[in-house]
C-alpha cells in the first residue's frame, strides 16, 4: 500500500542525496588541495584558496586568503549548504522530515553525523588538520549512500536519492574540471584534480600512470565505468528518470539525455578542443534537469496562509 | 565495595523494590541481584552510553527548546502478571465506558435524561464539538488510542489519575525504553520473562483500517503531524515508519468534493483513514481555528460527510475533561453494569453545591488542578504551594468553580533511580496504551512509565524535566517452553559454502582427534 510517495517527502530525499554528495565531493576536494600545499615546497597558498573558492562558487575574498579562512568557510560553516557542515545539516534536516521514508540507519547515519562533526571540527582547530574531519564526512557519505542502496526498495523513494546524487556528482565534476579548463592561473594539476575526485586509483588501473595529462578530463568526463565520471552519472541519473516514468521528451530527461548521448560518441580530440563549452552545456543541462524534475514532482506549494476572518 | 543502594532510604510512600528496608520484593530480586554488583561508575557510564545512542537515534524531546536525549533510567519497573492483569482488566473497562459515554454525549444524550451526569457537564465543555453530533463512526470507534494515567498509592492500590482520549502521546517512548535496555542490559533482560511490546504498531495499524469508512477495499492510512518542531515528531515519525503509511503534513493534503487527496509524485491519491496528531483546534482552518496553518482546510468536512476517518474522533475532548473524571466510576457502573475495577482518586468538584466551599477552606491540603490543563500545567499542589499561590488559586477557583478539580494528594509510590551515582527513591507513574479495533480493547503490555527525577517532586511530566523507566510486564508460565515452541519452526542447517581462501591455508597439525 505504500506504492506512491509525497511530493514533498519526494523533494527531500532528493535533496538528501544532493546534500551528502556535496559534502562528499566537497571534502574530498579540500582534502585533495591541503595534501597539495603541504607536500609542494613552491606553495602559493593565496592562488590555491582562489581556486578552491572558484570550484565551488564562492566569492574570495578580496585579501590575501588562508587555509583556515578556507575551512571555516567551506568546511565549517553551519549556515551555508555550500559548505560541508551545512550540507550535511541541510541533509539531516531533509532526511527528518522523511523519516518514515528513508531507512532508520540512514537516518542514524546523518544524525550521529551531524554530533560526531563538532568534536571533529574542534579537533581540527586543535591540532590545526582537517583531516580526521574530512576523512569522517567521506567515511559517513559512504555509509549513508551504501545504507541507502543496502536497506532501500529500488522504488521511488530510492530513485530520488540516487538522482539527486547523480546530478550533484556531474555538477561536481564539472565544477572542478572548469577551474582547470577556464581559470588557468588558479588551477589545481591534474594529479590533485584526480585525487579530488576519488579517481586517482581508478584512472592509474586504466591509463597507468599519474595523470599528467589532459586524459584526465577524458576520464573524469567519459569514461563508462567509473561512478564520478560525468558520462557514468548521466547514464544513472537518465536511468532514474526512465523508471520513474519520464517520456523520453521530458523536459526533465530531455537535457541530460541528448549530453549523454552526445558524451558517449565524442573521440579525444573533438573533446579537447570543445571543452569549455562541453563543461558550460553539462552544468545547464543539470540545471535545467533539476528545475524540471521539480516542477513536474514537487507541485506542492508550502503552508497555505489564511487570512484571520474579522481580526 | 560500594553499594549503590547503600544511601536508599525509603520515602513516606510505597516503594515498588523494597517492601522495607532492605527486604526486596519477589519480582525485583533479579534485577537487585544484577544491579547490586556494579560500580556506581560502571552504571554512569551505562547510562551516559544510553543517552549518547539515543542522541545519534534522534531518540530526543524538546525540553526548554533544547533538543534532549530522551531520559531513561536503568532501573525497569516491574509488574507481575497478577498486577498486570488488573490493570489491563481496568483499563480496558475505562476505555469501553468512555466510548459508550461519547456514543451517548453525540446521540441520545441517555446519561443526561438519567442525571447520572449533568447537563452542564456536556454544554459547558471547552471540547464539546457540535460538528461531531449525529455522527456515527465506522464501527462506532471514537477512541482509536487512550492513554490512561494511573498511580500507585501509599497502600500500594492503582488508581487512575486521569484519562486521555484526545492524542496521547508516549507510545514510541515504550519501544525505544526495551530497545536501550535490552542493549544496556542484555543478560539481565535474557533471564526474566518479560512480555514483549513490538506488537503495538500492528494492533494500531489494524485497528485504523478497521476504522475505515463502509465500503473501501483496501483502505489508505496516513499519520498526520504537525511537522518536525512537533516535540512529538519522533513518535510520530516512528508510528508511520513501523506500520509503514505515510507522514504527511497537512500541507500534503488537498480536500475536494469532501474526499481527501494527498499530493503524491504519480498525482494525488485518496485517503481514508487520517492519525491525526494535531488537536482538534488546529484540524481544519475551516472548522476551528482560522490562524491555523498546520491542519488542512476541509477535512472536517470530507469527516463530517462520511468519506474519510478522523482518529481519534473529533470532540473526543468531553470525555477526558477532568470534571467528567469524577463521573466515570459512576459511567461504568450505568453503561456497563459493572464495579469499576480500578478506583478514582478522591475527588472534588466546586462548581457543585456545598463542595465549592468544602474545597477552599482545606485548599492548602489538595491538589487544585485546571480541568483542560495538560502535560502537568496550572497544576497546584496544596501542601507545598505558598500562601500567595494558594491565595491566587483561591481566586480563581471561586471566579470559575467549572474550570477546576481539587484531589486529595496520593504520594505516588518510588522506584529506585540512578541520581548522581547512587540510587535514590523517585515518584513514579504509569500511563498504559490502548488500541480499540471496535471489537476488543487492548492494552499495550506495560506502558510508560514516568519518573519525577527531582527529589520529592509529584509531577513526572517529561515536559517539566520528568525521566522514564522501561516497564516490564512478567508473563507467566516457563520461557524455556515458548523458546522450544519458537524454535520448532526453524529449519534444517544447510551446510555453508566455502570459497578460496586467499592462499592463507594454515595447517593444523595434529587437529584430527
Amino acid at each position: 500500500m505504500n506504492d506512491v510517495i509525497l511530493s514533498r517527502i519526494a523533494e527531500a530525499l532528493t535533496w538528501t542525496g544532493r546534500y551528502v554528495e556535496r559534502a562528499d565531493a566537497t571534502g574530498r576536494i579540500l582534502d585533495a588541495y591541503l595534501h597539495r600545499l603541504l607536500e609542494d615546497p613552491w606553495r602559493d597558498e593565496d592562488a590555491a584558496c582562489r581556486s578552491l573558492y572558484a570550484i565551488l562558487g564562492v566569492d574570495a575574498p578580496d585579501q590575501h586568503c588562508d587555509m583556515q579562512q578556507v575551512l571555516d568557510q567551506l568546511a565549517f560553516d553551519a549556515r551555508s549548504t555550500g559548505a560541508i557542515e551545512g550540507a550535511l545539516g541541510a541533509a539531516r534536516l531533509n532526511a527528518r522530515s522523511a523519516r518514515e521514508a528513508v531507512s532508520s540507519e540512514m537516518w542514524e547515519c546523518l544524525n550521529s553525523t551531524w554530533h560526531a562533526l563538532a568534536d571533529q571540527r574542534t579537533a581540527a582547530r586543535r591540532t590545526g588538520g582537517p583531516y580526521a574531519y574530512l576523512e569522517l564526512v567521506r567515511q559517513r557519505a559512504a555509509l549513508f549512500f551504501g545504507l541507502a542502496d543496502s536497506t532501500m526498495s529500488r522504488d521511488d523513494s530510492w530513485r530520488f536519492v540516487v538522482l539527486g546524487r547523480s546530478l550533484e556528482r556531474v555538477d561536481m565534476t564539472v565544477r572542478l574540471l572548469s577551474v582547470r579548463v577556464l581559470d588557468a592561473p588558479h588551477a589545481p594539476d591534474w594529479p590533485t584534480l584526480l585525487s579530488a575526485s576519488g579517481a586517482d586509483e581508478a584512472y592509474a588501473r586504466v591509463h597507468g600512470g599519474f595523470g599528467d595529462s589532459p586524459k584526465v578530463a577524458e576520464f573524469l568526463l567519459l569514461d563508462r565505468d567509473f561512478p564520478r565520471s560525468a558520462l557514468h552519472a548521466l547514464t544513472t541519473a537518465e536511468e532514474c528518470l526512465a523508471a520513474l516514468g519520464r517520456p523520453r521528451q521530458d523536459p526533465a530527461r530531455r537535457p541530460i539525455g541528448a549530453l549523454r548521448t552526445h558524451l558517449e560518441y565524442l573521440d579525444s580530440e573533438s573533446l579537447e578542443a570543445g571543452l569549455p563549452t562541453l563543461l558550460r552545456d553539462l552544468q545547464q543541462a543539470c540545471m535545467a534537469s533539476a528545475e524540471a524534475v521539480a516542477e513536474k514532482f514537487f507541485p506542492y506549494q508550502g503552508p497555505v496562509e489564511w487570512a484571520q476572518e474579522g481580526a | 565495595m560500594a553499594d549503590i543502594f547503600d544511601a536508599y532510604a525509603l520515602a513516606d510512600a510505597w516503594d515498588e523494590m523494597f517492601e522495607r528496608p532492605g527486604e526486596v520484593r519477589t519480582a525485583y530480586e533479579p534485577v537487585l541481584a544484577a544491579l547490586q554488583p556494579i560500580e556506581p561508575t560502571e552504571l554512569r557510564f551505562r547510562a551516559d552510553q544510553m543517552a549518547r545512542a539515543f542522541t545519534d537515534r534522534g531518540v530526543t524531546y524538546a525540553f526548554a527548546g533544547e533538543e534532549r536525549p530522551w531520559p531513561l533510567d536503568l532501573v525497569p519497573r516491574i509488574l507481575d502478571a497478577l498486577e498486570w492483569d488488573l490493570i489491563q482488566r481496568g483499563v480496558a473497562q475505562r476505555v469501553r465506558a468512555l466510548e459508550a459515554y461519547l456514543a451517548d454525549a453525540y446521540g441520545p444524550c441517555r446519561a443526561f435524561e438519567d442525571g447520572v451526569v449533568p447537563w452542564r457537564l456536556l454544554l459547558n465543555s471547552a471540547h464539546f464539538h457540535r460538528a461531531a453530533h449525529g455522527v456515527e463512526p465506522p464501527g462506532g470507534v471514537r477512541i482509536h488510542v487512550a492513554g490512561i494515567d494511573l498511580v500507585r498509592d501509599e497502600a500500594g492500590d492503582f488508581r487512575v489519575l486521569e484519562d486521555n482520549v484526545r492524542v496521547p502521546s508516549g507510545v514510541s517512548y515504550v519501544i525505544e525504553n526495551r530497545r536501550a535496555m535490552t542493549r544496556v542490559f542484555p543478560s539481565l533482560f535474557a533471564e526474566q520473562h518479560v512480555v514483549p511490546v513490538d506488537g503495538y504498531a500492528q494492533k494500531l495499524l489494524a485497528a485504523l483500517r478497521a476504522a475505515a469508512p463502509g465500503g473501501i477495499g483496501d483502505p489508505r492510512v496516513v499519520v498526520l503531524t504537525p511537522g518536525p518542531s512537533n516535540a512529538a515528531y519522533f513518535e510520530h515519525a516512528l508510528l508511520a515508519r513501523l506500520m509503514g503509511v505515510q507522514l504527511v503534513e497537512g500541507h500534503d493534503l488537498v480536500c475536494r468534493g469532501n474526499r481527501v487527496w494527498m499530493r503524491t509524485t504519480r498525482g494525488e491519491m485518496p485517503v481514508h483513514v487520517v492519525y491525526r496528531r494535531l488537536d482538534d483546534d488546529f484540524l481544519d482552518p475551516l472548522h476551528f481555528r482560522p490562524d491555523s496553518v498546520i491542519g488542512c482546510p476541509g477535512i472536517m468536512g470530507a469527516a463530517l460527510a462520511g468519506n474519510v476517518t478522523l482518529a481519534n474522533a473529533v470532540g473526543n475532548g468531553i470525555a477526558d475533561d477532568k470534571l467528567l473524571y469524577t463521573y466515570v466510576p459512576d459511567l461504568i457502573r450505568y453503561y456497563l453494569g459493572e464495579e469499576p475495577i480500578l478506583p478514582n482518586v478522591e475527588s472534588f468538584r466546586p462548581d457543585e453545591p456545598g463542595q465549592l466551599e468544602a474545597v477552599l477552606d482545606q485548599i492548602d491540603q489538595l491538589v487544585i488542578k485546571p480541568v483542560d490543563g495538560a502535560g502537568g500545567q496550572g497544576i497546584v499542589i496544596g501542601p507545598k504551594a505558598d500562601r500567595e499561590t494558594l491565595e491566587r488559586t483561591r481566586e480563581a477557583v471561586l471566579a470559575d468553580p467549572r474550570g477546576w478539580i481539587a484531589q486529595r494528594p496520593v504520594a505516588l509510590s518510588t522506584s529506585p533511580t540512578l541520581a548522581g551515582e547512587r540510587m535514590a527513591p523517585r515518584h513514579i507513574d504509569l500511563r498504559p496504551f490502548a488500541v480499540n479495533d471496535g471489537d476488543e480493547v487492548w492494552v499495550l503490555p506495560g506502558g510508560l512509565t514516568r519518573v519525577a527525577l527531582q527529589e520529592g517532586n509529584l509531577i513526572v511530566n517529561s515536559s517539566q524535566g520528568g525521566g522514564s523507566k522501561d516497564t516490564w510486564v512478567l508473563a507467566e508460565g516457563p520461557a524455556e517452553q515458548r523458546y522450544e515452541e519458537a524454535r520448532g519452526t526453524l529449519p534444517e542447517k544447510a551446510p555453508r559454502q566455502l570459497g578460496p581462501d586467499g592462499g592463507r591455508t594454515v595447517v593444523q597439525e595434529g587437529a584430527q582427534q
